[in-house]
């Protein structure tokens, strides 16, 4: 168990620092004592159970909810320093249901917070190419379409564009790939995976699916109702003696093991 | 005396009587739009008030059109005899489609679509203007269309209360007895809903982002 992912060494590195941070909803307790660091270059994934406090802490960060305790640093500076739509605008967001906006194309949604933040058209043009290349849509056909005209994947990779747009150090990716169909989640997977080693941004990634946890993740926190129970690396996550990352690991199902060299997972004796 | 040769002699005064009942919708419907949609959109940030709003101007569509111009008659200010009146009753019956149309859209907007806009750093004006307002506008733009139908027909009564337009028409004809009297305001009123309902329908059309 490592409860702070970031060495110590990499302070200036750190993107996201959460130091015991509870939120309580009314008298509801939904995320308590909450602490850990991420810094640039690492993706932190959240996995639990359904109802756990995952996505609660990911809106605590980017101010979507307010903390009720402790203390929240981002790049360095507390949380509540920040003006919210500055700081948001510093933190790409990512969520299952995608949220395009419907009316715009694909073009529009992905310059949004480059106009937002008064870009040159030149610049924002250039930077939406460069993104829809980044996630691998081809520009001339797809920049002119409305959502409406998209799969459920490319719907997504425009949300992972959109979420790059405007350069953020950090990334908060609430289950993105968790309403895909299994062979294109698969792939977006390993896509995203590539995307993250170069992009050198702090992700944090809620999911629920230990193999996406282990595929994405440079750590892993479980969380058990409304706490952090441990952080870990993806190998160390497998050995963990915690009775729910074993639940985690039994749901993988028998004598599949994690292969740390090709990033996806092998089984050695497949269950009839 | 036809009825044709009755529309041509008296094609002046329907002229003016068909201006006169425009104006009056027009006035009401211009202080419905500029309360109905700013108080609908403050609905849906402010859920403890549409119960109360959305209640007082269901009571108001339900007072029969008669007797809110007479019960507004005696009001300081707002009341009295003629034009005035009528525009604040008119005003009051398109409160209801208006509010509730704009609070039904607004409210009605993907709350996945608000999450990242708001998540991506947009400031309430601008999801305001930019995300709810263009794709709730079908909505909003519908309960205005219903509003200035329920209107063109109101305005008939207003002529019982001195306020002109081509209820003048009608009522003179119940007076006479005259079926070509009551025509003479009837058929205009319909032509003025039917044409202003088209253009509407086509503004609405415009206006509607494909999604």
């Amino acid at each position: 168990m490592n409860p702070a992912p970031a060495t110590a060494s990499s302070t200036h590195g750190l993107a996201v620092e959460m130091r015991n941070v509870g939120f309580c909803l009314g008298k509801r307790q939904i995320v308590s004592g909450v602490t850990f660091r991420v810094a640039h270059g690492e993706t932190l994934v959240l996995l639990g159970r359904s109802g756990t406090g995952k996505t609660t802490t990911l809106k605590l960060i980017n101010r979507l909810l307010e903390t009720t305790s402790g203390e929240i640093f981002i790049e360095g500076r507390p949380q509540l320093e920040w003006d919210p739509i500055r700081l948001r605008r510093r933190i790409g967001y990512v969520i299952q249901d995608v949220g395009l906006f419907p009316h715009w194309t694909v073009e529009q949604n992905v310059a949004m917070v480059p106009r937002l933040e008064a870009w040159s058209e030149a610049r924002v043009g250039q930077r939406v190419r460069e993104m829809l290349e980044l996630v691998g849509l081809d520009v001339a056909k797809f920049s002119a379409r409305k959502p409406s005209e998209l799969s459920g994947g490319q719907r997504q990779r425009v949300g992972v564009a959109r979420a790059l747009a405007a350069d953020p150090p950090i990334l908060l990716m609430d289950e993105p790939f968790g309403a895909l169909d299994p062979v294109t989640r698969a792939e977006l997977q390993r896509e995203f995976c590539e995307l993250a080693k170069r992009l050198e941004k702090a992700i944090i990634f809620v999911t629920h699916d230990l193999r996406e946890a282990l595929l994405i993740g440079t750590h892993i926190g479980l969380f058990t109702e409304g706490r952090l129970a441990g952080t870990y690396e993806p190998e160390e996550f497998l050995r963990s003696k915690d009775a729910e990352a074993r639940a985690f690991v039994d749901s993988l199902g028998a004598g599949e093991i994690w292969d740390k060299g090709s990033p996806q997972i092998t089984s050695t004796r497949r269950k009839a | 005396m036809n009825f044709l040769t009755f529309l041509v002699n008296y094609r002046g005064e329907i002229l003016s009587r068909t201006l006169e009942h425009l104006l009056l919708v027009a006035a009401a419907m211009l202080a419905a739009v500029l309360v109905g949609i700013p108080l609908g959109i403050a609905l849906v940030r402010r859920q403890n008030l549409r119960r109360w709003v959305l209640g007082t101007a269901n009571v108001i569509q339900t007072i029969p059109s008669l007797a809110l111009f007479g019960f507004l008659i005696p009001v300081p200010f707002l009341g009295g005899i003629g034009a005035r009146t009528a525009i604040v009753a008119l005003a009051l019956y398109a409160l209801l489609p208006i509010l509730r149309n704009t609070y039904t859209g607004i409210a009605g907007v993907d709350p996945a679509v608000l999450e990242s806009a708001r998540g991506m750093g947009m400031t309430q004006a601008q999801i305001l203007w930019d995300v709810q307002l263009p794709l709730s506008i079908a909505v909003i733009l519908a309960g205005v269309r219903v509003a200035m139908i329920i209107c063109i027909g109101v305005a008939t009564i207003a002529a019982a209360i001195g306020a002109g337009g081509l209820g003048v028409f009608i009522f003179r004809g119940v007076a006479m007895v005259s079926n070509s009297v009551i025509l003479a305001g009837a058929i205009p009123a319909a032509l003025l809903a039917i044409g202003v309902d088209l253009i509407l329908g086509l503004v609405e059309k415009k206006l509607t982002p494909t999604a």
